[in-house]
């Protein structure tokens, strides 16, 4: 860091004297982001270590609230002509900002443009793909970057004398005894996300038509096959049978029983792992999200949920390099370092995966290392993500039929008819809007 | 009768200005807009639209969710604006007759009036909490076991007692002015007519209060209608899942949680219809029965 910032005051110390009347101004550029608490705080130090690092741009963080309230506050802003330099936008916004050609300048063309170097591959497996085009081009900067994986309570398990489990078989088999031991086995936070997104590439299992929606949007359609249903009717005997716990579809209201000792296993995000580790009074540790061991090729990696940082269209040019250069900031690996380690979101670069193994973090903390082992592992044709639009219906739609399921309102099949009948229909509504 | 005349014609539109502005601004032209836009497909970013003719309305109207969703704010609208209007009214007749210690009693049933909607919601949710909540252990001794945000029943079940409570307080002020409003010697009179208290408040004070009753009929649909979003945006947290959600809400969904511009357009052009077929409802069929002293 430092030849930079010798560089940058060097850069400024010449525009001063170049300058000998007018003064040197930074150009300032605006972050809009959605993460609140803990992580808005580190996300504020990351930006003050950048305007600290060089003195040529200064970048300001603005808390937009949720995620959908940071995308739709993008989108009026940019219709208003007032868009930010950098928008925080969410795994199922992706397409949406994707697919509004000109709305956002590629990250890999806005680093290439001002002479930053750029080579996809110094990205790990997981990363690459999900905010890119269907070409292989980064599209958005993926920024907080996490996967599902399972959270196991070292008590619970050690009473009940079992391992955490590979496989759902395994799961099956152990959930009676931590039920005997007076826990409930199992809970999950997002059941889009979990049982169905990353389900479906841990299991290497197509998820829609026109290569997962990459391909484009129109005529993309919704695949669900035999695993998924049948997973669901699993998990709905599950449900019936003790074995595990389902709190509704807010994040917080799955994971506190996890927090309280209630619930010995916790299928919550990779990025959950700072905060578990402030709040719970037990030990714990965490592995891989099991799979079907009984489906033909399963076991392959998942992808990243999150968000990725997209550079908005029609801004100038020296606010454009300013973001590059922040871009460059981010991915370096003692900052990708520093943000793993606070928040536990995955690092993106392998430089910084490195880094952090070289420093012994994961021989004192190996929870920390499950999310990005189980990113790096192999993959397949359907592993690298999906791209729907109206995605966030999508989801409601999905989250509101599986709680259907689980209350015994409908049954595993008419579910799966509706999600595919409403959800079909939505991406048809969405390629229009892009005249397709 | 004498007509009191302008000097200048232009003089009076000159005054109502201001007033016609703000409706067109505010009303006028969102309500176009949304008229306009409710026939497009609109890429949310403002690059390209299709028009699409009905297809948003029919796409709604067909819809199984929307069905759904229509129907629990009917019920919705009905518990809360009987169970306010009710609860709020009888309160009000007891404070009334209070005499020791009245205005702490009436200062005590208003305060709740000071609360915002979506603190009333958040209030509601820390009550209504699967792990933590009040209410939630109250119940589950004479075995409820309410789980609100997974059980369909349960979730409406505090929705709408949450909603009512947030709305009593206005409704026990304007019935309690109302009630004071009723002249004494009418209410002495009656008592000398007629001993059964009951019968008293049903045949003299009850369509004496009509009128108050019939403004506060209309304020509390419309409250449950379009004010109750910051306490079911609380409840749902964010996620609607299979919780219930009323029209208005919907409306938010699709359009700012969605980005289904088109859509969300669509359903509150069916919202505006609907709301104006209601109020000609009210006013044609209800008011005539009112008798305004």
């Amino acid at each position: 860091m430092a030849y930079r910032k010798t560089v940058a005051s060097f850069v400024a110390a010449a525009a001063l004297l170049g300058t000998s009347s007018a003064s040197y101004a930074a150009t300032d550029i605006a972050w809009w982001h959605a993460m609140g608490g803990r992580l808005g705080e580190v996300v504020v130090d990351i930006a003050n270590g950048f305007n600290a690092d060089q003195s040529a741009c200064k970048i300001t963080p603005v808390y937009k609230g949720t995620y959908e309230e940071t995308l739709t506050s993008g989108i009026a802003a940019f219709r208003a002509g007032e868009q930010p330099n950098i928008l925080q936008v969410f795994d199922a916004g992706a397409a949406t900002i994707i697919g509004a050609k000109g709305a956002v300048i590629p990250a890999q063309d806005i680093l290439e443009n001002a002479g930053v170097g750029f080579d996809i591959e110094d990205y790990i497996e997981g990363v690459r793909n999900f905010y890119a085009d269907s070409d292989g081009k980064m599209i958005g900067m993926p920024f907080n970057s996490s996967t599902p994986i399972l959270y196991y309570n070292e008590d619970a398990l050690k009473k009940a004398g079992v391992e955490a489990p590979k496989t759902w078989e395994e799961f099956q088999e152990i959930a009676p005894k931590l039920k005997e031991a007076g826990y409930v086995p199992l809970a999950q936070s997002h059941l889009p996300w979990i049982f169905t997104e990353n389900f479906k590439s841990r299991h290497n299992l197509q998820f829609a038509t026109n290569n997962n929606g990459y391909d484009g949007s129109k005529d993309t359609k919704l695949v669900f096959g035999e695993p998924i249903k049948n997973h669901f009717t699993a998990v709905k005997g599950w449900l019936d049978d003790g074995m595990f716990g389902y709190y509704g579809t807010g994040w917080g209201d799955n994971q506190t029983p996890f927090n309280e000792g209630k619930v010995a296993m916790w299928l919550g995000s990779s990025g959950s792992f700072g905060g578990i580790q402030k709040t719970v009074e037990f030990p714990f540790s965490a592995t891989y999200l099991p799979y079907w061991d009984a489906v033909d090729g399963a076991g392959t990696g998942t992808f990243i949920g999150g968000a990725a940082l997209f550079s908005m269209a029609g801004k100038p040019d020296e606010e454009n390099k300013c973001v590059a250069s922040f871009f460059e900031y981010l991915t370096s690996p003692e900052v990708q370092y520093m943000w793993h380690k606070e928040t536990g979101y995955v690092p993106i670069t392998t430089a910084a995966y490195d880094l952090a193994k070289k420093d012994g973090y994961y021989e004192s903390t190996p929870a920390a290392e499950i999310g990005i082992k189980q990113l790096t592992l192999p993959g397949g044709d359907w592993t690298k993500g999906y791209r729907m639009g109206f995605y966030v219906q999508i989801r409601d739609v999905m989250n509101r039929e599986y709680g259907k399921i689980l209350s015994g309102e409908t049954s595993v099949e008419d579910a799966f008819a509706t999600i595919e009948e409403e959800g079909n229909k939505l991406l048809e509504r969405f390629s229009k809007t892009t005249g397709n | 009768m004498k007509k009191v005349q302008f000097k200048s014609p232009l003089l009076p539109y000159l005054l109502l200005l201001p007033q016609l502005a703000i409706v067109t601004i505010f009303f006028l032209w969102p309500a176009a807009e949304a008229v306009r836009s409710s026939f497009y497909l609109e890429d949310p970013f403002g690059f390209g639209s299709t028009f699409v003719g009905i297809d948003n309305f029919t796409d709604t109207l067909t819809s199984s969710d929307y069905g759904r969703v229509a129907r629990f704010t009917a019920v919705f609208t009905f518990f809360v604006t009987f169970l306010s209007l009710g609860i709020a009214l009888l309160l009000a007749v007891k404070a009334d007759k209070v005499i020791r210690g009245a205005s702490s009693y009436k200062t005590l049933l208003m305060w709740v009036y000071a609360v915002a909607p979506p603190v009333a919601g958040l209030i509601g949710v820390l009550l209504f909490d699967q792990h933590v909540g009040p209410i939630v252990d109250f119940f589950a001794m004479f075995g409820w076991q309410m789980q609100i945000g997974v059980n369909y029943f349960d979730t409406s079940f505090a929705m709408i007692v949450t909603s009512v409570w947030k709305q009593i307080p206005v409704n026990f002020i304007f019935f309690l002015s109302g009630l004071q409003g009723i002249s004494k010697s009418v209410q002495e009179a009656a008592s000398i007519d007629c001993r059964s208290g009951m019968r008293r408040f049903w045949t003299v004070t009850f369509p004496l209060l009509a009128p108050t009753g019939f403004f506060l009929l209309i304020i509390n649909i419309t409250y449950a209608f379009f004010d109750t979003f910051g306490i079911i945006d609380v409840m749902v947290k964010g996620e609607p899942g299979n919780n219930p959600v009323t029209l208005v809400y919907k409306v938010y969904l699709d359009g700012f949680r969605g980005n289904d511009l088109g859509g969300s357009s669509a359903q509150s052009v069916i919202l505006m219809a609907l709301v104006f077929i209601l109020t000609i409802i009210q006013f044609r069929l209800i008011e005539r029965r009112v008798h305004y002293t």
